[in-house]
């Protein structure tokens, strides 16, 4: 493993008022590597994503994709360089197709007069696209016509999750993808983010549940008063370990750090 | 910032609401300066979209001034809105007007609040229509719709084919005004609602639009149609528009009430065959006059209904009945000629 | 393999669905069944109901409120509502009636068009721009535009006269069935808009703004120019609906269509789409407008109480309501 890193921050500090949300916080990313993030509540998980993803301009500190550093100054920017978030709700509008969802906000026209003049979407070329994605993913439904609210709670996260890996193109957030599913469904998605990641792209994995983290994640990001406080490796580090640092019990210097500083 | 542009602009769109459902005063606080009277009388009329109600609105107000008074106006928003009417009128109490001219949305939704007026020494007179009982108001300056139906019936009579198929567009018949000439047009026309002459019956709205539709269906099923009552003269134009598209005119006779200039044009140009006219301008002043005896020696109308008159408008006059042509009728019409 | 997986969902997807299949699950079938059901109970009740005459009349008695509902459907997919349609086309239609009178005819319709551009314009501003609830912002303009027509008009009507303003009570005799050219334009409108909901990015991102506002943002679609652009295109709708109504009643008449603006809400939910946004389109709305004007003329014909047109109609927007009750409550466990 050459170790390259897809999408490094340095120094982010974002505050509230009084508040300081982020404080001098880095961040790395390798490029095909789940990455977990994981802290207390209010330590600033969702902070830091946001200003990962263009949905908060941070006060200070400096981002990079793939060694060059960018500004997002909306979300609409950090998509356009391949960044692509699940959310853990409000992903999918249950009326529609899966065809549809996928394609969202990206309709595909059809060639010639017919699209330019007509706006005609190509549907069967949308069709295609969508059963392949599915395809790829392992993620298994009757039909590519099923609107998303016929389909199980997992099987419109999957959803969700093949329409971010679909579009983006260097990266893929998701912020507690599984809260909202039962055991069976969990592990679907959890299958789901490790294909994503077979399929060449790292994904950066925001959860609260534990065993779910260390039997995805190839390094663990400990979250804490706003910034990283330890970078640690699952296999060296146990879950108490873990929760003990998180939550300021345990100092993390006495963990196996990984990648060097925190 | 975000928040804020979107309370003002919740603002806006609420004012211009209550703008428009508020009661229309004119003058209430205007025209003190004239200090030759400080005599307020409330004013409450139907909806204005029709413009009989229009009509007997502005000349109720025109007689008042005209003796130096103020006036607070105050109009239902759509047919049968006696709720804004009851609110009005207790805002009207609540202002010590001296007298109220009332054209009731309903017979018997206002009797309570008009009781409350009378007992506070407030003269209560209805215009156009009364209320049940009708000794619940001091007095009533209307049209005698019965007797205007009566009178399109005995011409209708007397102008009808050997077999006549009658069709009847009504408007609700729960309104007095209605009810009136329905039961008016049976009786002068000698039958009742069951008789089998009567080819078919439908309610409109009272606008051209819906007589148009009425009168097309019971077309379709009844062709053969040649007598059509009408409520009014808008539905009378929309059941011509009806006959003309199946080529039928001139196959139907048409009566009608009201006396609007439309309407009677409608009889100049033999679209409609005869329509009793009202005089809307009349029952205002009426009315009028009755406040002012009572606010100058606090003598009471004499009670029940006085009949603002009704005319036959035709140009196809019949023995034994009187009536104008529609040569008198457009120099004596009300509304927009 | 991915090749082989893909093939099999896409051939799975073919032999899953035929035809009929996909149409009784569709969203037209029920009233469209309600609709023939109808015809059917007039038909054998009644000498005249299916007259080619009759039939002709129940088509061009639709087309106003037919219309009216068309662009009252878009603005109902996007959970909206507009209570002001009605008054918009009269408002529109006074102008074009009174310009007419003492002008161009052809120039009173632009400018008929462009009162109702500046009408759904504003609706559709304070709707998108400042959030607004669409109920009470439509409440609102359909309270002032019922006045300025009043106004506008001194509260009497305009008799039309000219030609192009009446042309579209004209039409071709088809096979003893005269069609006039107002029903080919609601039918057009209909196509037009149907294609444009299914066929094109513009109708998806309309669904999707209806269905789940917030996963429509999500995805970059710009959810208030997409209302924008809804309120904008049913007001030209409307403007179409106010030509149609100068071509029905030749008559400019400030005080009617009072009601459209239920009957149009009354047209779409009977044709299936679902109040709360997202779900129906306006094929089912084509049909839901016939329901009502069926029920109208097929209870008069048979001399039952008008009273009972409205139970009838009632009925069966209590049922439309339940069924997608029903529809979105299975479907959402
Ligand atoms: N928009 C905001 N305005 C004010 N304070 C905020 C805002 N967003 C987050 N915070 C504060 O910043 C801190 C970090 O929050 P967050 O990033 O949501 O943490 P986490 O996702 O780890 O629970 C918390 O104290 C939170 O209250
Ligand atoms: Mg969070």
């Amino acid at each position: 493993m050459t170790e390259t890193v897809v999408l490094r921050a340095r120094g982010l500090t974002k505050h509230y008022g009084q508040v300081v949300a982020l404080d001098d916080c880095d961040f790395d990313l390798r490029a095909d590597e789940i990455l977990a993030v994981i802290g207390d509540n209010g330590a600033g998980k969702s902070t830091l994503i946001k200003a990962l993803t263009g949905a908060v301009v941070p006060d200070s500190g400096t981002i990079s994709l793939k060694g060059e550093q960018v500004h997002f100054r909306s979300a609409l920017d950090a998509r356009r360089v391949g960044i692509e978030t699940v959310y853990q709700e409000l992903g999918v509008a249950p009326a529609l197709d899966i065809t549809q969802n996928l394609y969202l906000g990206r309709e595909q026209r059809r060639k010639g007069l017919l699209g330019t003049v007509f706006r005609k979407l190509d549907k069967p070329a949308m069709r295609h696209g969508s059963a392949r994605q599915m395809a790829d993913l392992g993620i298994r439904i009757q039909s590519i016509r099923q609107k998303v609210e016929t389909l199980s709670g997992g099987q419109r996260q999957a959803v969700a999750v093949a329409r971010v890996a679909a579009w983006a193109t260097s990266v893929v957030i998701m912020d507690e993808p599984t809260a909202a599913l039962g055991v069976r469904e969990t592990n679907q998605v959890l299958g789901l983010i490790e294909r994503v990641r077979e399929n060449g792209l790292p994904v950066v994995l925001i959860s609260h549940n534990m065993p779910n983290v260390f039997q995805v994640a190839d390094r663990i990001h400990i979250h804490r008063l706003g910034r990283r406080i330890a970078l640690v490796d699952p296999r060296n580090t146990t879950m108490e370990e873990a929760v003990a640092v998180m939550t300021g019990a345990k100092s993390p210097e006495s963990l196996h750090l990984e990648g060097g500083t925190a | 910032m975000h928040t804020i542009r979107r309370a003002a602009a919740s603002i806006l769109a609420t004012s211009l609401l209550i703008g428009t459902a508020a009661c229309g005063s004119s003058d209430d606080d205007a025209g003190s300066g004239s200090g030759s009277s400080d005599v307020t009388i409330g004013i409450v009329e139907l909806n204005l979209s029709n413009p009989f109600f229009g009509t007997l609105e502005k000349a109720t107000e025109a007689a008042a001034t005209a003796k130096g008074w103020k006036v607070m106006k105050s109009e239902a928003k759509v047919p049968g809105d006696s709720a804004t009417q009851v609110t009005a009128i207790e805002n009207m109490i609540a202002r010590k007007v001296k007298a109220i001219v009332l054209d009731p949305a309903n017979p018997t939704a206002l009797v309570d609040v008009v009781k409350k007026a009378r007992d506070k020494g407030i003269l209560v007179v209805t215009v156009n229509a009364t209320v049940t009982p009708v000794d619940a108001a001091d007095a009533t300056f209307a049209t005698d719709n019965t007797a205007a139906g009566k009178l399109i019936g005995q011409w209708a009579k007397a102008s009808a084919p050997p077999s006549p198929r009658i069709a009847l567009l009504d408007f609700d018949l729960s309104d007095g005004p209605a009810g009136g000439r329905h039961n008016g047009f049976l009786e002068g026309f000698g039958i009742t609602d069951k008789d089998p002459q009567i080819a078919g019956e439908a309610l409109t709205k009272g606008t051209v639009e819906t007589g148009q539709s009425a009168m097309e269906n019971l077309l379709s099923a009844h062709p053969d149609i040649n007598l059509v009552y009408t409520i009014n003269e808008p539905v009378a134009h929309g059941a011509y528009t009806a006959l003309k598209n199946k080529g039928l005119q001139g196959k139907a006779t048409m009566v009608s009430v009201d006396g609007a200039c439309s309407g009677v044009q409608d009889v100049k140009d033999g679209i409609i065959g005869a329509t009793a006219m009202q005089f809307p301008s009349k029952m205002g002043e009426l009315a009028v006059a009755a406040a002012a005896e009572y606010i100058a020696n606090g003598t009471k109308p004499k009670p029940g209904l006085t009949d603002s008159g009704t005319v036959l408008i035709t140009d196809k006059p019949v023995a034994g009945l009187t009536s104008q042509t529609s040569e008198w009728g457009l120099q004596n019409c009300w509304g927009e000629k | 393999m991915t090749n082989t997986a893909d093939a099999a969902l896409l051939e799975k997807e073919e032999d899953h669905g035929g035809p009929l299949r996909t149409f009784i699950g569709s969203q037209i079938a029920g009233p469209l069944a309600a609709l023939i059901l109808a015809i059917v109970v007039f038909g054998v009740t009644t000498s005249t109901f299916l007259n080619a005459d009759n039939l002709s009349l129940i088509a061009t008695q639709s087309v106003v409120v037919g219309t009216l509902a068309l662009g009252q459907t878009l603005i109902i997919l996007t959970a909206g509502i507009d209570l002001a349609n009605g008054a918009i086309m009269v408002l529109a239609a006074v102008v074009i009636g009174k310009l007419a009178t003492d002008g161009n005819a052809l120039w009173a319709l632009v400018v008929g068009t462009l009162v109702c551009l500046v009408m759904g314009g504003l609706n559709g501003v304070l709707i998108s721009r400042f959030s607004l609830p669409p109920f009470i912002v439509t409440l609102g303009v359909l309270s002032v535009l019922t006045a300025a027509a009043r106004l506008y008009t001194d509260s009497q009507s305009y008799p039309i006269s000219s030609d192009l303003l009446t042309i579209l009570n004209d039409g071709p005799t088809v096979g003893g069935i005269s069609i006039t050219y107002g029903v080919l334009l609601w039918i057009a409108l209909t196509a037009v808009l149907g294609y444009a909901l299914t066929q094109t990015a513009w109708g998806v991102r309309v669904y999707a703004v209806g269905d789940n506002r917030a996963a429509a943002a999500l995805t970059g679609i710009k959810v208030r120019r997409v209302l924008l652009s809804v309120y904008l295109t049913a007001a030209v709708v409307y403007a179409f609906a106010a030509w149609q109504a100068l071509g029905r009643t030749p008559t400019a008449d400030p005080s009617g269509y009072s009601t459209a603006n239920l009957d149009s809400i009354t047209a779409v939910v009977i044709g299936g789409t679902s109040l709360f946004g997202g779900r129906g389109g306006v094929v089912g709305t084509f049909i839901g407008a016939l329901i009502v004007t069926v029920l109208a003329n097929g209870l008069t014909q048979a001399g039952i109480d008008s009273l009972y047109q409205q139970v009838a109609t009632g009925i069966l927007v209590v049922i439309a309501v339940a069924v997608d009750h029903f529809v979105r409550t299975r479907q959402t466990r």
